[in-house]
């Protein structure tokens, strides 16, 4: 018998085919099988088409008021309607309206804030990571200062200087975020920079920015993208609880934080304006959070807390 | 290990002068005057001009700067705009209140986190593990100044069982000592008030500990696990142990390394998130008094009471790496 | 002869995983005589730490399990005994070294709480008392300075040290049997040779009995007075070490000696030798002799059927069809 017949006649085609696959596709594959990540998917989808086609799905314009119908009861109640699925405010505004376009609201927030943190993160980092030496000491200080702060706590006194509204909401959630992006772009950078094909690439005299984008920033790719989806979750919540705090989102915009402080003042009398809103906030951030768990098995083995 | 400590310490003063020179700064973030902001539109220019100078707001920057440094660190962060009470004396009021909550929570959190945690992992794949990690993944997710108001309504309002908001009904009466009222009522022997505090603090220390909890959980979960693979659990059973003491003797103490960091970091968090839980319980503590302070525009009070959170946050942290090291022997000698 | 210590009979355990059974150890049966040492060598994934964690009843359960044979200890079957009654035998009357010094020790505790804990658990000691002993077994196991080492913790110990302190922890109950699961594998050459001399010396003065679970024939040689030899699960070859060496008959045996410089009776040629191939996955088991595919004496006869545990000598066994003729001779 030869060193070749001693093979697993069983397993060699199985070992050609996992060569040939790249590693996104792996994990893809991975991800397909992760149960958990796929019902995180489905829910954000579902919050998605509800905010790119709230006009055509909402039965009623979330800001329309009428004064006949304050306080309608859910339809399965009683008193309830078909005209208000999910009741209505101390307005006689749709409930369930208002929700359907306050999901527009929070995926907006989660846009703009993780684009905010993802920016600024990525480039302090990779700035402190390459660069090194006094100015990698003098951004990753700042950024222990702001992680020395709780971050809900950092947000609301952003606000708070800035004036209550929604820009300046998403702006501090974004801010306060940044340092997660940058520990991660710094950390990685630090260690392809020590890698052989990083200093060959140098001492063929490639740039310095054309080294950061094409060789470093790919390889932290997978802990950035479990990052920035996590990142959309708590930016949702945080958004919401300063909206709820009066800090964000101004009434009578239909956003879910903005809508539970509103019902909160009804909280004796109308238990639908207190619970509906809320389930949506844990909805949405379940969502991106069964994501951004299954991303991480899927994508880096090694990341798994 | 007292060495270690010192090094600890000495390098929070950089991060505390970060700190300070960061939550000075805020107050250039207001866009136009601050003292207009903070007296409104009406007040009168002699009264403007009056804040301006008690802000030094007159001054250079690096003057101003000093100034607000030399008044910190003799503990004076002057009056506070509603009340013309000192804000030191104000946050002291405020301070054990939060302490109190913030630590109710925290142990509900872990005995409950790391029990769940525990079980799922020693029972991995089971119907318990399935079940506390969803919901532990629905914890994380948790909005927890709705989870705040679903709990009053169901246990105040429809149930009747606890009461709505406040530290303790307003006809008890109860000598304070340290401030932290459900243990001034052990001190003192005061079991009506006892009972009185335990169930005020009941519904906001839960809400409260939500988000914490589900973490601790998920973290003990995964590193008992992680330990549990390890040969020396192997040694510990083949020495004829029982599961109970492998488990929680040679498998806890090695999984509670990085359960006890989580279990500090999350403190320092509730800290914060003791905000939303305050207002929503209207419990006197910090947060509260912080978010008041913002709807008055009592921006130095604003900056006085997140000086102060900020920096026991740091202190905690500070605890939290001493425990570290204490509970492994590996760092101690290096 | 004296009445056998350890004896296991027809033992089977199978790991039910995702991608089919493994039939980790499949029908193998030997004995230990008090006093003595045994050896079970192969390459790794031939079933022989499943075995030794057999007998400890410590295989990892789900996927793993017993699914027949008996072992029977002092004439008790361990496998029929309550969980409660094997866990007063472990530590206590059978105890186990493992393959690895540096990562079989508790990191978070004192050598001192990791060796007294046994004796607290099995001979109901004091603390005070506990701790005398642990001292004890240190001086035994030749730990220089013991009444201050036995305050350190693991990571404070070389690797040598820890092992010491792994064989000082198997013998504090006094145990009958001793099962060394790669014992000095992990350890410097002079370092082995020091560990295997103090078991010896441990072996003869306390009458314990060893069984040795390695894959280096050169400690073989040196330590056991009978080696069964596995592969795929199964015992290829079982004989006093003399005979094994003197005249090893299964061609996997004869392969695993040419591998190894200075054992082997073809020393003379200068060159090693590698067994061609690798050992097969045990989801995936050849037809009939599982070494064929590695074997150069194969003939269609392996290909087929799986040859039985023949004795062409007195008290040599052997699994290969090429001594099917000199049966009893």
């Amino acid at each position: 018998m030869t060193t070749t017949a001693a093979e697993q006649p069983g397993q060699a085609p199985r070992g050609a085919a996992e060569k040939s696959r790249s590693p996104l596709w792996e994990a893809l594959l991975r991800l397909r099988k992760n149960k958990i990540a796929m019902a995180g998917l489905v829910i954000i989808s579902l919050f998605l088409i509800m905010a790119l086609f709230s006009p055509w799905i909402a039965p009623h314009d979330p800001l329309e008021q009428s004064l006949y119908d304050k306080l309608q009861p859910p339809v399965w109640e009683e008193t309830g309607t078909w005209t208000y699925p999910l009741g209505t405010d101390d307005f006689g505004r749709d409930l369930l309206s208002r929700i359907i376009y306050g999901s527009r609201i929070s995926m907006l927030v989660g846009v703009v804030a993780v684009t905010i943190s993802l920016f600024f993160g990525t480039l302090a980092g990779a700035v402190a990571g390459f660069y090194g030496g006094i100015i990698d000491n003098i951004i990753m200080r700042l950024m222990d200062i702001l992680l020395a702060f709780p971050s809900i706590l950092l947000a609301i006194v952003i606000v708070a200087f800035l004036g209550p509204s929604l820009e300046n909401a998403m702006i501090a959630i974004g801010v306060v975020s940044i340092p997660r992006y940058a520990r991660i772009v710094r950390g990685s950078v630090l260690e392809e920079y020590s890698k052989d094909y990083v200093q060959s690439a140098r001492a063929l005299g490639a740039r310095d920015t054309r080294l950061i984008f094409v060789h470093i920033l790919p390889n932290c790719l997978a802990p950035l993208i479990v990052q920035t989806t996590l990142g959309f979750a708590s930016a949702i919540l945080e958004a919401a609880a300063l909206s709820f705090l009066g800090l964000g989102a101004q009434p009578p915009t239909p956003e879910w934080g903005a809508m539970l402080a509103n019902g909160r003042a009804l909280i004796l009398r109308a238990w639908w304006a207190v619970t509906f809103p809320g389930v949506m906030i844990l909805c949405a951030v379940l969502g991106f959070n069964l994501l951004g768990d299954g991303l991480r098995d899927a994508l880096d083995p090694r990341l798994r807390e | 290990m007292s060495r270690f400590i010192l090094r600890r310490f000495l390098s929070l003063i950089p991060t505390v002068l970060g700190i300070s020179i960061l939550v000075f700064f805020m107050i250039h973030l207001i866009p136009g005057d601050p003292a207009e902001m903070m007296l409104g539109e009406r007040a009168s220019e002699e009264s403007l001009k009056q804040l301006r100078e008690q802000l030094g707001l007159n001054e250079p920057l690096y003057v101003q700067y000093g100034l607000f440094m030399s008044r910190l660190v003799r503990g004076d962060l002057g009056r506070a705009l509603r009340t013309n009470e000192k804000i030191t004396t104000e946050i002291m009021q405020r301070f054990p209140a939060t302490i109190e909550l913030s630590l109710a929570a925290i142990l509900i959190a872990t005995v409950f986190g790391m029990l769940a945690g525990i079980i799922s992992a020693t029972r991995q794949y089971s119907f318990f593990d399935y079940i506390s990690m969803v919901v532990s993944l629905i914890g994380v997710s948790m909005p927890i100044f709705w989870l705040g108001l679903v709990l009053m309504i169901i246990f105040s309002l429809h149930l009747g069982w606890l009461p709505l908001s406040g530290r303790l009904s307003y006809f008890i009466e109860l000598e304070t000592i340290t401030n932290l009222y459900v243990i001034d009522s052990i001190l003192t022997g005061n079991w009506t008030a006892f009972k009185d505090a335990v169930w005020h603090l009941i519904m906001p220390a839960f809400t409260l500990s939500t988000i914490p909890m589900a973490i601790i959980a998920r973290i003990t979960r995964s590193s008992m696990l992680e330990v549990l693979r390890q040969d020396y659990i192997r040694t510990a059973k083949a020495k004829g142990l029982s599961p109970v003491t492998v488990y929680l003797k040679h498998g806890l103490k090695n999984a509670m390394i990085p359960v006890i960091t989580v279990i500090g970091l999350q403190f320092g968090i509730l800290m914060g998130g003791a905000i939303l839980t305050e207002t929503i319980f209207a419990w006197p503590g910090i947060g509260n008094w912080i978010l008041n302070a913002v709807y008055a525009r009592d921006f130095n009070a604003v900056q006085g009471g997140t000086m102060l959170v900020a920096t026991v946050f740091v202190l905690i942290n500070l605890v939290v790496d001493i425990l570290y090291a204490w509970v492994n022997p590996r760092i101690k000698v290096s | 002869m004296t009445e056998p210590l350890l004896e296991v009979k027809g033992l089977k355990t199978y790991f039910f995983t995702d991608r089919g059974i493994a039939c980790a150890v499949d029908d193998v049966s030997f004995s230990i005589e008090p006093g003595r040492t045994l050896a079970i060598v192969g390459e790794s994934g031939c079933g022989k730490s499943v075995t030794s964690l057999s007998v400890m009843r410590l295989i990892p359960t789900p996927p793993g399990r017993i699914t027949a044979g008996e072992i029977l200890f002092n004439g008790t079957d361990l496998l029929k005994v309550s969980e409660k009654r094997m866990r007063s035998i472990r530590g206590n009357q059978i105890s186990m070294i493992f393959q690895e010094p540096m990562t079989s020790l508790n990191p978070v505790f004192r050598v001192r709480e990791q060796i007294s804990e046994v004796l607290k658990l099995h001979q109901k000691m004091g603390k005070a008392e506990a701790l005398d002993k642990a001292v004890d077994l240190l001086r035994q196991v030749g730990i220089p300075s013991p009444e201050s080492r036995v305050h350190d913790y693991p990571h404070q110990m070389s690797g040598g040290m820890r092992q010491r302190v792994m064989i000082a922890m198997a013998l504090a109950c006094d145990p009958r049997l001793i099962i060394a699961d790669e014992p000095t594998t992990a350890l410097d050459v002079t370092i082995q040779a020091q560990i295997l001399e103090l078991m010896d010396n441990l072996r003869d003065n306390t009458g314990a009995a060893i069984l040795l679970i390695t894959h280096d024939l050169g400690v073989v040689a040196e330590t056991a007075e009978h080696v069964v030899v596995m592969y795929a699960g199964r015992v290829v070859e079982e004989a006093e070490v003399k005979d094994l060496f003197n005249d090893p008959l299964h061609p996997y045996t004869r392969g695993l000696m040419r591998s190894i410089p200075g054992t082997s009776a073809e020393t003379d040629r200068s060159r090693l030798e590698a067994i061609p191939g690798v050992v097969p996955s045990l989801l995936n088991l050849p037809r009939g002799c599982k070494f064929n595919e590695r074997c150069r004496h194969a003939f269609d006869r392996c290909l087929e059927a799986e040859p039985g545990l023949l004795a062409p000598k007195t008290g040599h066994l052997v699994r290969c069809w090429l001594f099917e003729d000199k049966e009893g001779e």
